[in-house]
């Protein structure tokens, strides 16, 4: 259960870009609306619980009241022998889904990335 | 105001990959090879860990090592029977390590002139899987008391690691362990993935890791050592 550690991190995060953003002159902010997160499936992290965090973690900051909005990033493998990337049903079968040959070489699927965050 | 986007695109563990970037170049200048060691609970970490301490030590190497847990130095003081100094982490409660918490204690501690450095991970399947510690190999162990389908209920773990060990060989007859089974499904997750098979208890297998280990650090541009045995300051 490391989501409530990547949930602290997400608000670090997202507090540091709005800070920035406000230290660079820009636009008074409106209030923070959504924050975007691209998830991979091979990022190791249950979608559940860090929702569950999310309320927690944002209360009292910048992001509080906010909802937080995932974007589920497939696996996606360069097929050496097919000579092209391939999206994997699944993570427990580093495959190409087309000739079925193995391959590690991912090229998606490990994003824990805070994407863009939507101001009021 | 009006409604806009603010593009960020940040991965959350940046400062955790940053910092441990900088350690594992740190690491390798000061000839220090690091291990990482992740598996479930109960897989035989320590005791694998314990014996690989002793084998090294006896080669003319001089290992040190980290040990995670949640509570309790029972690991750190079984670890020190090698004879190779060990520093406990004792994480109160975190699931997993990170870079910061090998920094700090490795900032409090002077263990001596060492060429390994091995960080046994806190037990668990899952958590440890996302954290760079500064290693230059990251070790799954799988026992054969765990189940051959351990690597496809944890892709993640096994997929995020270099080469992979199956430990308690001695048991493997009286669990009726497929190993063949175990080996593809490990293959499933992470093909091409080099397999250890070894026993702490009666030293099956640990000639092939401790040359493979020695092997990993060479290719890192180490300096290879005289294999006579090591003795400690008096």
């Amino acid at each position: 259960m490391h989501e409530l550690s990547i949930a602290h991190s997400l608000v670090t995060t997202a507090t540091d870009a709005l800070d920035a953003e406000r230290a660079s002159g820009s636009d008074p902010l409106g209030r923070v609306k959504a924050v975007h997160l691209r998830l991979g499936r091979l990022a190791g992290v249950v979608r559940d619980a860090l929702e569950f965090c999310y309320d927690l973690v944002t209360e009292d900051t910048l992001l509080a009241g906010s909802q937080l909005v995932i974007h589920d990033i497939d696996v996606v493998v360069f097929c050496n022998a097919c000579q092209a990337e391939r999206t994997l049903p699944g993570i427990q079968r580093f495959r190409c889904p087309e000739c079925d040959k193995p391959t590690g070489d991912i090229r998606h699927g490990r994003e824990l990335e805070l994407e863009y965050i939507e101001l009021e | 105001m009006h409604p806009r986007i603010l593009e960020v695109r940040r991965n959350l563990l940046k400062k955790n990959d940053e910092l441990a970037r900088d350690l594992r170049g740190r690491f390798l200048s000061d000839g220090l090879f690091v291990v990482n060691l992740v598996s479930g609970p109960g897989t035989g970490k320590t005791a694998l860990l314990r014996r690989t301490l002793g084998e090294l030590l006896n080669r003319g190497y001089r290992p040190i090592a980290l040990v995670g847990d949640l509570a309790t130095d029972n690991d750190a003081r079984r670890l020190a029977e090698s004879g190779a100094p060990v520093r406990q982490i004792t994480t109160d409660g975190v699931c997993h390590l990170e870079a910061d918490m090998v920094a700090r204690h490795l900032a409090e501690w002077s263990p001596g002139p060492a060429d390994f450095l091995f960080i046994e991970n806190v037990g668990n399947l899952v958590c440890p899987a996302s954290y760079d510690l500064g290693e230059s190999l990251r070790v799954v162990l799988l026992s054969v008391t765990d189940g051959e389908d351990k690597p496809l209920k944890y892709p993640k773990l096994f997929n995020t690691a270099d080469v992979a060990i199956v430990t308690k060989a001695d048991l493997a007859e009286a669990c009726e362990f497929d190993r063949a089974a175990a080996e593809a499904n490990i293959h499933d997750v992470r093909p091409g993935m080099q397999i250890f098979s070894t026993s702490a208890k009666t030293g099956v297998g640990f000639d092939a890791w401790l040359a493979f280990l020695i092997d990993q650090r060479t290719a890192c541009g180490l300096p290879v050592r005289d294999e006579r045995p090591f003795v400690s300051q008096p």
